[in-house]
């Protein structure tokens, strides 16, 4: 693994987080990246936005039928 | 003492439930037949149990859960007579072109979306996003309601659809690069709900 990972590189590590646990190089890695880079950062959090969001889905119930 | 069961679900108030218990078992099976008889099972098992609804939770949210079972148990069942067959499209990351410039960098990057968990509260929303799921593409669909509708870990899923863990963790990717995008484009983005 490479120290500067570019934003392709990152945000496959940032998926694959949520699904395995990264080594110690491929955590400090992506840590520099995300650290420097406003998407990643941005991405980060837009994908644990997602995984919340799909746990919550179908989402709150239809309005009460009268 | 806990409060005892609400006694008895109208069968009729179950069955208005079904169109959307349909939608959701055919974005994961993505076929009518098995999504019917998982749905059929469901509902004829929350007749059987709705003594055992303590009514903590929607009667929806109840369903639903009974209805994961059911379509894990299609899965299964569908694994071992047909097994997943990935082509190299489902693995690929060529078609990344469209997301990265050749240097790796976003074409786009992602735009700020504000405070997102407000649109939890919203059902449109939850529109939205089952429209983006059902633009998935089958296999990369499949392996990613396993993951996040589910709940189960890349393991499972590995074991149950026959795949290896790095064709896993490559569509898991592909499915979240497609739905964050296709969130941004159809409800967070500027003049996404304009």
């Amino acid at each position: 693994m490479k120290v500067w990972l570019t934003c392709r590189e990152a945000t496959r590590l940032i998926s694959e987080g949520l699904d395995r646990d990264l080594g110690a190089v491929e955590r400090a890695a992506l840590r520099v990246h995300v650290a420097l880079c406003d998407a990643c950062t941005r991405f980060t959090a837009q994908l644990a936005f997602l995984r919340r969001a799909v746990r919550e889905y179908p989402g709150p119930d239809d309005e009460p039928k009268r | 003492m806990p409060q005892p069961p609400r006694a008895g679900i109208d069968p009729l108030d179950l069955e208005q439930h079904r169109p959307q218990l349909i939608k959701f078992a055919m974005l994961q099976l993505r076929n009518a037949t098995l999504a019917e008889d998982a749905v059929q099972e469901t509902l004829l098992a929350a007749i059987q149990s709705a003594a055992s609804f303590a009514g903590q939770s929607s009667v929806k949210t109840w369903l639903v859960g009974i209805l994961k079972h059911k379509i894990v148990d299609a899965i299964r069942r569908r694994a071992r007579e047909q097994p997943l067959e990935l082509t190299d499209d489902d693995t690929s990351l060529e078609e990344l072109g469209a997301v990265f410039k050749e240097d790796g960098h976003f074409l786009d990057p992602p735009t700020e979306w504000g405070n997102p968990e407000a649109a939890l509260a919203e059902r449109r929303f939850f529109t939205v996003l089952e429209r983006c799921m059902e633009g998935l593409p089958k296999n990369t669909a499949r392996v990613f309601m396993l993951r996040e509708v589910m709940g189960l870990e890349t393991g499972e899923i590995c074991k149950e659809l026959s795949i290896t863990p790095s064709n896993c963790w490559v569509l898991l990717y592909r499915a979240r690069l497609a739905l964050r995008a296709c969130l941004e484009q159809r409800w967070f983005g500027v003049g996404a709900r304009a």
